[in-house]
């Protein structure tokens, strides 16, 4: 039920993070967050942070699916 | 991210999957409804499995009550604040976007924190209207963590929020046959996969899903086998974004705002422990202790049937109303005013 | 309906409803029923349109642009090279003269590009309130410049023509968006305002049907316009050939915006019989305005009131309804 699109960290002060995706930036509030660090990837909702993307599923997912018989691409 | 010819395959696993009995799988968020509509997954089904939206849709399950006060204070002068959804969601007699045709001031943002700003810059007093679900429910505890830091005078919310899990488990209660669900990607965030383990005693799986046209077909795949299976697991299929402890943090910033209290979902009902009221230390911000409400009037009963489409026990067609009196445009139920709604994804996407 | 509301000029289905209940129930030409983008006077078409876009200045361009830009367009894909335009200003009290010198800068800079002549204006000027800052009329006179005054209409289109769109959708829409909004929200999204003419004209002596700019209400409102405006005809087009740039998608993704249905100022779509759609596609590609055209679908056989269908990447269909209401963010 909710609208959160995956973006990359790229400043982070204090609370506040500068997060990007094709070049479209948002400042956004990390406190939801523990450990956010720059070229993190993560869920923004609201104008937050709710999750961190983690990259090792990401890749197991591409993979697993590449098992499966699928081609998979970036 | 993921390749058409992943696409493809997965349609036609899930166009062929083999069901040995009719099965009803529930996809209990609104946007999940959204993005299954969109890709036109439900045209993938094999005529043996139905797949109905449950009531993860907050603009639909906000009752008459919530939009009839949030207009009361318009009226009285306060600015509105609120999601964009919400504006158009008809109220007993009238919608916020009507009101502010009428002239009231009535502002649609993006997140609370902008809220937090126009009190700040404004003189009148502001009230936000918090609805969503778990996912938002920290946003907006946050946001009132930071009205008290800033000590804002003027700012007030009008509490909307509410939890899914009781929604669900209300609707087993009832009865309701459900032999799997498709659970909610972001909410899940908050809960994590632990934060499913009521659903034990039903002894119904539900698999976590994304949000793509892949992540839904594979996850609709993993729950229509483990139903099939007879496991009554829960399972992630969502591990890129949702840990299976959830974000413990995100619902410490709940409890430290909200308490859970009684709630009426629309269609659906009074819900008990369903939603979030705020806790004494942050009464100041409940604008309902400083309103006198004016007494409710009921909504004359019509033959709108939001609440058996929520719950799934009907097909938004089979609604009298549907694309008669009413549609996208002129909505007389919720069902029909969120894009998210069942009706309103029906309605646009066939 | 009793009053007007902010949906009634989305440029969707209240619009349409509104045009339909009022305005054609009082002004009852035969052109104006036409519902076409200028009417047709011999080997001329004569158009005209209101320009109150909020904020005056946005990334790729101003009102002043947007309002010689737009009736220029609607001339162009009537098939008619725009020659005069006119102009009226409705300015509040205390608005900035620096502004305005801005505005009437960009016009003269847009007019002089596209080699249309402002012959007449006017201007009044209302109490600080009453409008906003800026308002512009204009309307424009244009010359049939297609083959045979060939006139392009939704009755000429048939089965078997291709549909091409001129270059990614949805950029003016959120350009204006955000410059409105802003959200905390930076992006390299520019208006695409832009003279269409230039490219039009390149295409004249191919056998175009219609074309239309996809205005308010996007790329849906103008195929269900199609749709239901052509003779027992219906649209199919491919979710996969749909031009969106990725950062318009990616704050669409944000807000919850469909990229269908957002405004587009330089964009056009282009109706061609199926053997010619190829070589039009190539010569709009050869222009600078259209170097990211695409061909996104096909005229079909349909019934009566028409439908568009979109294919999508999963190869199921699903039906795109004109536009409703107005562009709101969502959460959920």
């Amino acid at each position: 039920m909710c609208l959160a699109v995956p973006m990359k960290v790229i400043e982070i002060h204090g609370e506040i993070g500068i997060v990007e995706s094709h070049h479209v930036r948002q400042q956004v509030n990390l406190a939801l967050l523990g450990d956010v660090k720059v070229n993190d990837w993560v869920m923004i909702h609201a104008g937050f942070a709710i999750a961190k993307l983690n990259r090792l599923q990401a890749d197991r997912t591409r993979r697993l699916l590449a098992e499966a018989g699928y081609i998979p691409c970036d | 991210m993921i390749d058409r010819t992943i696409d493809a395959r997965l349609a036609q696993t899930l166009r062929t999957f083999p069901s040995p009995r009719p099965l009803k799988v529930m996809e209990v968020c609104g946007t999940h409804t959204m993005a299954i509509r969109r890709a036109g997954i439900q045209q993938l089904l094999p005529p043996q499995i139905r797949l109905v939206s449950g009531p993860g849709c907050p603009v639909c399950v906000t009752p008459d009550s919530f939009i009839d006060r949030a207009i009361f204070l318009a009226r009285q002068g306060y600015l509105i604040v609120t999601f964009g959804d919400m504006l158009t969601v008809p109220g007993r007699e009238s919608s916020l976007a009507q009101e502010r045709t009428a002239g009231a001031d009535i502002r649609v943002v993006y997140s609370p924190l902008e809220a937090l700003e126009i009190a700040r810059d404004s003189n009148r007093q502001v009230v936000f209207l918090a609805v969503g679900f778990e996912t938002t429910a920290p946003v907006i505890a946050l946001t009132l963590l930071q009205a008290r830091k800033k000590k804002l005078a003027n700012f007030f919310i009008l509490p909307g929020n509410k939890l899914i899990p009781p929604a669900m488990t209300a609707l087993l209660t009832e009865r309701t046959i459900i032999d799997g669900f498709l659970l909610p990607g972001h909410v899940s965030t908050v809960l994590g996969k632990d934060g499913y383990a009521f659903l034990k005693p039903w002894a119904i799986p539900g698999v976590i899903s994304g949000f793509t046209p892949a992540e839904i077909i594979s996850s609709l795949l993993r729950l229509l086998e483990l139903i099939v299976h007879g496991r009554g697991t829960v399972e992630n299929n969502y591990r890129r974004v949702v840990r299976d402890q959830g974000n413990p943090r995100s619902r410490a910033a709940i409890a430290k705002v909200f308490t859970v209290a009684d709630s009426d979902w629309r269609g659906l009902g009074n819900i008990p422990a369903s939603g979030l009221e705020l806790r004494s230390e942050f009464a100041r911000f409940d604008i309902g202790q400083r309103v006198a409400w004016p007494k409710e009037k009921q909504r004359p009963a019509g033959h709108c049937r939001c609440g058996d489409v929520l719950r799934g026990t009907i097909d938004p067609p089979q609604c009298p109303q549907f694309g008669r009196g009413c549609k996208p445009g002129h909505p007389k139920g919720p069902c029909m005013v969120s894009s998210e709604g069942s009706c309103a994804a029906w309605y646009t996407y066939g | 309906m009793a009053k007007i509301e902010l949906a009634h000029g989305g440029g969707g289905r209240q619009t349409q409803e509104l045009i339909s209940r009022f305005f054609h129930h009082y002004l009852d030409d035969p052109e104006i029923r036409k519902l076409d983008d200028g009417a047709v006077i011999g080997d001329q078409v004569f158009s005209t349109d209101s320009y109150v876009v909020k904020p005056l200045f946005f990334p790729g361009g101003d009102i002043g642009k947007l309002a010689v830009c737009g009736t220029a367009n609607d001339l162009a894909v009537m098939g008619a090279e725009p020659q005069f335009l006119s102009l009226g200003f409705i300015i509040e009290a205390g608005f900035d003269v620096a502004d305005l010198g801005r505005i009437l800068c960009s016009i003269r800079a847009a007019a002089r590009r596209i080699g249309v002549r402002i012959v007449t204006g006017d201007t009044k000027v209302v109490e600080k309130g009453k409008a906003d800052g800026l308002f512009i009329n204009s309307s424009g006179i244009g010359r049939i410049r297609f083959p045979g005054g060939n006139r392009l209409g939704m009755d000429r289109m048939s089965e078997g023509d291709r549909i091409i769109v001129s270059g990614p959708l949805g950029c003016h829409g959120i350009a204006v968006w955000l410059a409105r909004n802003e959200f905390r929200l930076q992006s390299r999204v520019v208006s695409d305002v832009a003279p269409l003419w230039p490219l039009i004209r390149s295409l004249l002596d191919f056998p175009i049907t219609f074309m239309r700019d996809p205005t308010r209400g996007g790329l849906a409102q103008v195929l269900n316009e199609m749709a239901s405006g052509g003779r027992h005809i219906g649209i199919e087009i491919d979710e996969r050939q749909i031009p969106v740039s990725a950062a318009v998608r990616t704050v669409c993704d944000m807000l919850g915006f469909d990229p269908l249905v957002l405004a587009n100022e330089g964009r056009v779509v282009v109706v061609v019989a199926d053997a010619a759609a190829e070589a039009v596609l190539q010569t709009m590609r050869r222009h600078p305005l259209g170097r990211q055209a695409r061909l996104i679908g096909r005229i079909v056989r349909g019934h009566p009131g028409g439908r568009v269908a979109l294919r999508t990447t999963l190869g199921t269909e699903r039906i795109i309804m004109p536009p409703v209401g107005e562009l709101l963010p969502r959460i959920c």
